[in-house]
């Protein structure tokens, strides 16, 4: 059905795939004696929406910290924008353009919800100490520049009400949208979501879905995610990788994933009789 | 009543950047800032400088500082004192004039204008504050406030030994000369009230409006992501080493400042281990507790507080009372110690929080919602 050729495919309906942004090569990573993941090999392609499912303690989130720079895998090579990436720190890889969420939310609760979008737009703001202790002028005009971006994504995510309230007051709903409208505000080419939806009810589960799907479409940004919900995974994602016991065992879009025996004997389940 | 915000529309991000984005705040600011700059300087005798603005202006910059390193940055830090030291040696150094030993030769440098001399002090502190912050990328919480208490006795320790520092004079202690800006004394025996309280004033009004743009900005936000959750914070592209030591560096910085003025303006002479000790290291840390950690009102507030409490109560007591003025003064630290904990109980955020109250139901006043 699609050509998955390197130059790229098209989705069924219709949205354009570029080619390889990112591409892990045979990633292993070891704790001592535990290996979280082995051998692993796959690759993001530009403007997909790339999922990575697999029961509890599959390496599903030790793969999401090996992109963004947390855990330093023992063998294996990622490939970023067509070069070998070298091994550097988790800002140093946010300040080339890959942003996260967590699983558990990672806001700064001390911080205002606009505050909290704003530090997503750091790695873009650029004066030195001394203009900023000034103020006017430099800093205030990088501010005010800086501070339209961020309306841009809280209008688009619908939190424009709370925006000047701190985080530690919000429901855990929408601090997972203050969570993913500071990681947008940042403008990454990769987004990293680990379990947007995880503790959410059906209709934020719908909301969340629709962001997702809204922020692939209108900014064409490329979404990696980890997500329990198979039915949602199913419909979100472009194509999807499975991980088992740290190892991959499928990998290719939803349906042929589906009818992957290795994945319905691993995740789906395996009927006893 | 008419304290609210509705009907106060902002059309720009300028205007709702602002640091009094409600009107009565901002008329507020100015009133404040008229009477200080243009009222008080008329009212006042030594006995109102010496007792309270001094000590208020000159601690409200220390406490600005601390509160940028602990309670913006989280950054625990029990070196104040220390670095106050250094700030004032630097600025005695630079006042008297440095002379370096290079090669069998010595330099001497001209001494610098006072004014000059207190900037410059607070740069050397930046430069040493951002040494002792190094092991903070690899120290958190309680660890680093040991290692900083290391800071302290260290920096005491060496301006008793080290006598270059004091000019190799042979009491150890350091003498602030005579200084004048525009013509007018402000260090040395010869001091109006009004010119000592407005050299540090003027101080404390920079290194307020300095303190509040460099917090609402991007550093501030780096400082503060950094307290909330440094592993986040590291997510989403703030280099830890980078923006603590920024913060360690501005910190210090203003408090070295504070120490400059404290030797140079509010004592003149200065015996590095009773000024600069171990107590004033907490008594800051207290102001910025009290106050309300990550507020620049709440240093200010802080600093009011413990400055004013003493004098206040020794007025009661002594004069109202009529009580001995040595049991007095032990009764003090009873009364201080425990209003400062009795507060913290009823509430932990400081000062700045309960203002922070009072402000959201004085908006809603008369009403109830």
């Amino acid at each position: 059905m699609n050509d998955m050729s390197s130059e790229g495919y098209v989705t069924e309906d219709g949205r354009k795939i570029g080619g390889t942004l990112m591409e892990m090569k045979n990633i292993t990573l070891r704790f001592g004696g535990v290996k979280a993941i082995t051998d692993i090999s796959f690759d993001i392609r530009e403007g997909e929406i790339r999922a990575i499912i697999g029961p509890n303690g599959a390496g599903k989130s030790s793969m999401l910290n090996v992109i963004s720079g947390f855990y330093v895998p023992q063998e294996g090579e990622v490939w970023y924008k067509g070069a070998r990436r070298p091994q550097m720190r988790p800002y140093e890889v946010a300040q080339q353009g890959i942003a996260r969420t967590f699983q558990n939310i990672a806001l700064f609760e001390g911080m205002t919800v606009l505050d909290n979008v704003m530090t997503g737009r750091l790695n873009h703001m650029k004066t030195g100490l001394l203009s900023q202790a000034i103020w006017k002028g430099k800093a205030e005009a990088e501010e005010v520049a800086n501070r339209e971006k961020v309306e841009k994504v809280i209008d688009f995510l619908e939190i424009q009400a709370i925006r000047k309230t701190p985080v530690g007051r919000l429901p855990y709903g929408l601090k997972k949208r203050v969570e993913l409208a500071r990681a947008l505000a940042a403008e990454p080419s990769i987004l990293l979501l680990d379990e947007p939806m995880a503790g959410m009810n059906v209709e934020e589960k719908e909301d969340m879905s629709r962001f997702i799907l809204d922020v692939n479409d209108e900014f064409g940004t490329t979404i990696c995610l980890i997500e329990h919900d198979m039915g949602v995974v199913m419909d979100l994602s472009d194509r999807v990788v499975v991980m088992d016991y740290g190892k991959k065992i499928g990998d290719g879009t939803p349906d042929e994933v589906r009818s992957n025996q290795a994945v319905i004997d691993a995740y789906l389940g395996v009927s006893h009789d | 009543m008419f304290y609210r915000e509705a009907g106060d529309y902002k059309t720009t991000y300028q205007d709702d950047n602002q640091t009094f984005p409600i009107k009565f705040d901002r008329y507020r600011y100015y009133f404040v800032l008229v009477v200080a700059f243009a009222l008080i300087p008329f009212m006042l005798n030594d006995y109102w400088v010496n007792a309270i603005f001094m000590p208020f202006l000159i601690y409200s910059i220390a406490a600005i500082g601390l509160n940028i390193l602990v309670g913006y940055c989280g950054q625990v830090s029990l070196g104040t004192g220390g670095f106050m030291a250094v700030g004032a040696y630097a600025c005695y150094k630079f006042m008297t004039g440095i002379d370096i030993w290079l090669g069998g030769v010595q330099y001497a440098l001209p001494p610098i204008n006072i004014f000059f001399s207190v900037l410059l002090a607070g740069g050397v502190t930046a430069f040493v504050g951002v040494l002792f912050g190094l092991p903070s990328l690899r120290i958190k919480g309680f660890y680093l406030a040991v290692a900083t208490l290391a800071a302290q006795f260290f920096l005491v320790w060496l301006f008793n030994k080290w006598e270059w520092a004091y000019n190799y004079s042979a009491s150890g202690q350091i003498n602030a000369p005579e200084r004048f800006v525009f013509g007018v004394p402000v260090t040395g025996p010869n001091t109006e009230a009004w010119a000592t309280y407005l050299f540090c004033l003027v101080f404390l009004t920079i290194v307020a409006v300095l303190a509040r743009n460099l917090t609402r900005g991007s550093s501030g936000r780096k400082w503060m992501a950094i307290r909330d959750m440094d592993i986040a914070a590291e997510i989403i592209g703030v280099n830890p080493l980078k923006a603590k030591l920024t913060a360690f560096a501005v910190s210090s910085f203003f408090i070295g400042i504070s120490g400059a003025l404290f030797f140079s303006v509010y004592l003149g002479a200065v015996e590095v281990g009773e000024a600069f000790g171990i107590n004033k290291s907490f008594l800051v840390l207290f102001m910025v507790i009290i106050g309300g950690l990550g507020s620049i009102f709440g240093s200010f507030a802080g600093a009011a507080f413990l400055v004013l409490l003493p004098v206040l109560l020794k007025n009661v007591l002594v004069s109202g009372l009529g009580w001995p003025t040595d049991l007095a003064a032990h009764f003090e630290f009873l009364i201080v110690g425990a209003l400062i904990i009795g507060f913290l109980i009823a509430e932990p955020h400081g000062l700045a929080q309960l203002w922070r109250v009072a402000k959201e139901k004085l908006r809603l006043w008369p009403f109830p919602h």
